[in-house]
């Protein structure tokens, strides 16, 4: 392949000052036209970023990216250099989006299908009501630690807290863990307080096919942020899962 | 709810989000212009639809320092001349003139829009302090005067807002060219209440601004408890009662700032109980005594008064509030972008939690609390990457 071809394959997009549905309309244009990466500099708080991208592509956003990044997004492998707002990965289907600094509330909300990786901290209730389907199982991995409603009502998918940025001693400052989770599993790495939980939670003993998934996403992120792995796994993990399927089943049943 | 179809570029059929809010208090005391705050409110432009943005203004009048300032509008200039021989019949009016304001195209019908610098003359008091006077005519009037009210009533200090585009509203009034230490702003999505010209906020009273996003499920119980204590609630929405709740409990009951965030934003019980002994009395003193301006639902707003400025979310944070600093600067927003945009050398930032007050004060240097160090470091760390 010509160094041309490489270049054009590689599409530069200056975002400063253009609305949501305009750079949103440019940058497929530049995938239609065939380019694999965009970087996108000067980003500052346009939504909806790689939604309306069906296809595996990658952007490299420089800056803060607006609220739902990545919605309802199929495909593209999105990296942000920077923070992102609230509702990133919203009811995302396939792909990748990996956040260098922070994430604000509802990250993953209602999330179907591929991995999030966060450096940093997250907001409030990260995980929402994510669900799984047969082998399609979404992860979530969280290098620092999590705000309250951490995986409320969620139904499927996986989560992973790592609260690097914890002293050793410190408690993860999360409340209501899991309040209304019916599936899907989290795992916290580090102490968490029983009196956090949400009531529908309940700790379980890790297994070996557990042992084998965290493995899998914990290397993920430790080679996405080049971070040791090893020394993750020097803290042990917490394994939390609902206690039922139907927590709110007797709710209106007189 | 339709935008103007010159706004609805792209056809759309329904409007998305919330309001969004932007604020910030310089603590040294230096002024800035107003473009910082309409550019940080305009990038949020998706929060709102056009139905209302305003801005706060602190500092702004240092040749009228020790008159109130009376912000008013009026639907036409017969009403502006009834309450002009009322003001000079119950003040003493110093100076009065228009607000400067330009014609904006988006800008439909806009009322006329006067500014009144004046002190109450103890004839009229009547025994009550100057302030409970001012508080006493602006409810007179916004409930008496068909036609007419009163924006803002504080010192050195007003309110801009209106109907449009936070960008429009901007232009009308000329927002830039005014010098505050202190702005907070508004961009309206209107969802249980009209959209009017008084309905925009910010919503004043005295000096006190408040500006809102979400809605108060409590606003019943909290505007009779309001009520019973000399205010009344004018303006058909619920934002109003927290600047009049303010003004009880921080000017006449002398409670601080984070005192009265533990009010409206009250810890749960289960937090309650956690707490020390000690905590817990105060805690359960305050939801014993002032349980009824507890404010319920989701909410985040920017409370400000001279020389302090308050951001405050609902206790489980059910709409986003971020801070950040930078020197002497304290920031405090619904959007994390619209900080950078207009500081992109912020220092720190970070979410507070839900009933977590961020508050600024005059001649204090402005610290993030000490259990989000994590926060602004990795958020930092990810910028620079």
């Amino acid at each position: 392949m010509s160094t041309a071809a490489v270049q054009t394959k590689t599409q530069t997009l200056d975002a400063g000052g253009l609305y949501y549905r305009d750079l949103n309309e440019r940058l497929l244009e530049l995938v239609n036209e065939g380019a694999e990466t965009v970087e996108i500099l000067n980003v500052n708080g346009q939504r909806y970023l790689g939604t309306n991208l069906q296809r595996p592509v990658r952007l490299i956003v420089h800056g803060i990216p607006g609220n739902d990044l990545g919605a309802f997004m199929d495909g593209p492998q999105i990296t942000v250099l920077g923070s992102a707002q609230d509702g990133c990965g919203n009811t995302m289907n396939s792909g990748s989006i990996i956040i260098h600094g922070s994430a604000g509330d509802i990250l993953g909300h209602s999330m179907r299908g591929g991995t999030i990786l966060v450096k940093g901290n997250v907001g409030y209730r990260v995980g929402i009501h994510m669900k799984e389907y047969e082998t399609v199982r979404p992860a979530i991995v969280i290098g620092g630690t999590a705000q309250h409603f951490l995986g409320e009502y969620m139904s499927g998918g996986v989560l992973v807290v790592l609260g690097l940025n914890l002293d050793s001693d410190e408690l993860h400052p999360t409340h209501f863990l899991g309040t209304g989770m019916h599936g899907g599993v989290i795992f916290m790495r580090g102490r968490v307080d029983a009196s956090y939980l949400g009531k529908e939670v309940g700790q379980e003993k890790m297994d070996d096919a557990d042992n084998w998934l965290l493995q899998r996403l914990v290397q993920e992120y430790a080679d996405t942020f080049k971070v040791d792995s090893e020394g993750i796994f020097s803290v042990p993990f917490i394994k939390l899962v609902p206690r039922t399927k139907r927590p709110y089943g007797q709710l209106y049943a007189y | 709810m339709a935008w103007a179809d010159s706004e609805n570029r792209y056809k759309q059929d329904k409007v998305y989000d919330a309001c969004g809010l932007f604020g910030f208090i310089d603590t040294t005391g230096a002024k800035h212009d107003g473009n910082k705050v309409v550019a940080a409110l305009n990038s949020m432009k998706e929060r709102g639809n056009g139905l209302g943005a305003g801005y706060a203004a602190y500092g702004l009048y240092p040749e009228f320092n020790d008159h109130y300032c009376f912000h008013t509008m009026h639907s036409d200039e017969a009403h502006r001349l009834e309450l002009d021989t009322y003001l000079r019949k119950h003040f003493a009016v110093v100076h009065d003139e228009p607000i400067p304001h330009k014609h904006v195209q988006e800008i439909l019908d806009p009322p006329v829009v006067w500014r009144y610098f004046l002190f109450p003359q103890s004839a009229h008091m009547v025994g009550r302090s100057e302030e409970d006077y001012i508080v006493h005519e602006v409810m007179h009037i916004n409930s008496h005067f068909e036609g007419s009210f009163v924006v803002s009533s504080g010192k050195n200090m007003g309110i801009f807002k209106g109907v449009g585009h936070p960008e429009a509203i901007a232009e009308f009034y000329q927002i830039q060219n005014y010098q505050a230490y202190m702005w907070t702003s508004h961009n309206r999505f209107p969802t249980n209440t009209p959209g009017w010209w008084g309905g925009a906020h910010p919503f004043g009273l005295l000096d006190w601004s408040v500006v809102h996003n979400g809605e108060i499920s409590s606003y019943g119980i909290n505007r009779r408890y309001i009520e019973q204590h000399g205010y009344c609630c004018t303006m058909r929405t619920d934002t109003e009662v927290f600047a009049y709740a303010a003004d009880l409990l921080v000017r006449r009951h002398h409670l601080p700032f984070e005192i009265a965030a533990a009010v409206f934003a009250s810890p749960l019980w289960s937090d309650i109980e956690r707490m020390s002994e000690r905590e817990q009395r105060i805690y359960r003193a305050l939801r014993q005594t002032y349980g009824r301006l507890l404010m319920n639902g989701p909410f985040t707003i920017i409370l400000a008064k001279s020389g302090v400025m308050m951001g405050l979310g609902d206790r489980i944070r059910l709409r986003p509030l971020v801070a950040g600093i930078r020197g002497g600067t304290l920031y405090v927003s619904s959007e994390l972008s619209s900080i950078y945009l207009v500081e992109p050398e912020i220092e720190q930032t970070w979410m507070p939690q839900g009933g977590e007050p961020v508050i600024g004060r005059l001649g204090t240097a402005p610290q993030a609390p000490q259990e989000h160090k994590q926060v602004h470091r990795v958020v930092a760390q990810g910028v620079e990457a």
